[in-house]
């Protein structure tokens, strides 16, 4: 593949933002293991988990062939710090309850959806095709989450003030999904990636039309959070990592 | 006196079909609120591994069954006439592919 090194260096920083979001969230969502509100569902966040993880692999596997340091998969997995992790703060809040899970799950799911849709058309045939793969899985992703926002939404006055809580709390956590800098902006230019504006303002329709069917209030847009893009985290990533990282730290080159 | 809410969600047989043309065969159960979420939850369970073609869920109360007690006059009298079953018949060599 033959990039010059400036296309190369943004390439490389992209990859690790979608594929840190997955890392991450599928690292999050694996600590509903055994404790899902019902077996199904356990099994259902558990599959989910794994999908993202897989899709994590993938993207870092290209990443570091892309970055061509003979760096593997596993060591921008497992040896890199906080500040080297470019996931958005959104998937390195704690779990939450079912609620706050599920909100989360449905924005970034809506996300990936529509970014993987484009992603699927990209210049690049390697990332087109690790998308495409990536877009049936997080379509069901997507159709779990929306079926039980219009379930906690149109359930219980309990269970739909749990949901607006957990959109309350989450929201100004979204705008950093669709962070446009010149990362995201030399890709595009290349059609290596699609634009961030588009996909944000599509984005935006979709979820006021599921916030409509599940009666939830859209939350006045202000702040919002960013930094995780450029390795500035919330104090959750450091604990997530530690526990993710210390098996194969402490024991390089581990098998079982 | 307030009626208690039944937290116990309703249970679904699930059936899976694995190719065209193929019965449906039943592969378990599953709860759910509702008929969406006990297809996902039926996907979940019984379909992640693939090689599932079509599902169905039908609510378990809804099926209607024998009970063992009835086994005797449902299904005995077809037992104790031999000639009913295809068994009984000899399939001559010389006829293949049955």
């Amino acid at each position: 593949m033959r990039l010059d090194t400036e296309i190369r260096d943004a390439l490389f920083s992209f990859l690790l933002r979608i594929a840190d979001d997955r890392l991450i969230l599928g690292h999050r969502l694996s600590e509903w293991c055994g404790h899902g509100p019902i077996l199904e569902e356990d099994i259902a966040l558990t599959n989910i988990s794994l999908d993202l993880l897989g899709q994590a692999e993938a993207y870092l596997k290209f990443a570091a062939e892309v970055e061509g340091k003979s760096r593997t998969e596993d060591d921008l997995a497992y040896f890199r710090e906080v500040i080297d992790f470019k996931n958005c703060k959104l998937v390195e809040l704690p779990k939450g309850d079912f609620a706050f899970t599920i909100a989360r799950q449905f924005f970034f799911s809506q996300y990936c959806v529509l970014l993987c849709e484009k992603l699927q058309q990209s210049s690049l045939e390697q990332l087109a095709g690790i998308s495409a793969k990536a877009l049936k899985e997080t379509t069901y992703h997507l159709r779990h989450s929306y079926q039980w926002m219009l379930r906690l939404g149109g359930g219980t006055e309990e269970s739909r003030q749990r949901l607006q809580n957990a959109v309350d709390e989450l929201w100004n956590y979204t705008g950093e999904m669709f962070l446009t800098d010149t990362i995201e902006q030399q890709l595009s230019a290349q059609n290596i990636i699609p634009s961030f504006v588009e996909i944000s303002a599509l984005w935006k329709e979709n979820v006021a039309r599921c916030f409509r069917e599940s009666s939830i209030t859209i939350p006045q847009t202000g702040f919002m959070h960013s930094g995780g893009r450029i390795g500035k985290h919330t104090e959750h990533l450091g604990h997530i990592l530690s526990e993710m990282q210390i098996l194969t730290r402490s024991f390089p080159k581990a098998k079982w | 006196m307030e009626t208690p809410i039944n937290t116990e969600w309703q249970l679904w047989e699930v059936f899976a079909q694995e190719k065209t043309g193929e019965p449906h065969f039943h592969c378990g159960s599953v709860h759910a609120p509702d008929k969406e979420i006990a297809l996902q939850n039926a996907r979940d369970v019984y379909a992640r591994r693939g090689s599932v073609l079509n599902l169905w869920v039908v609510p378990a109360k809804e099926i209607t069954a024998t009970s063992p007690s009835e086994s005797g006059e449902f299904f005995e009298p077809a037992n104790d006439k031999i000639y009913r079953h295809p068994q009984f018949y000899h399939i001559p060599k010389a006829v293949r592919d049955i």
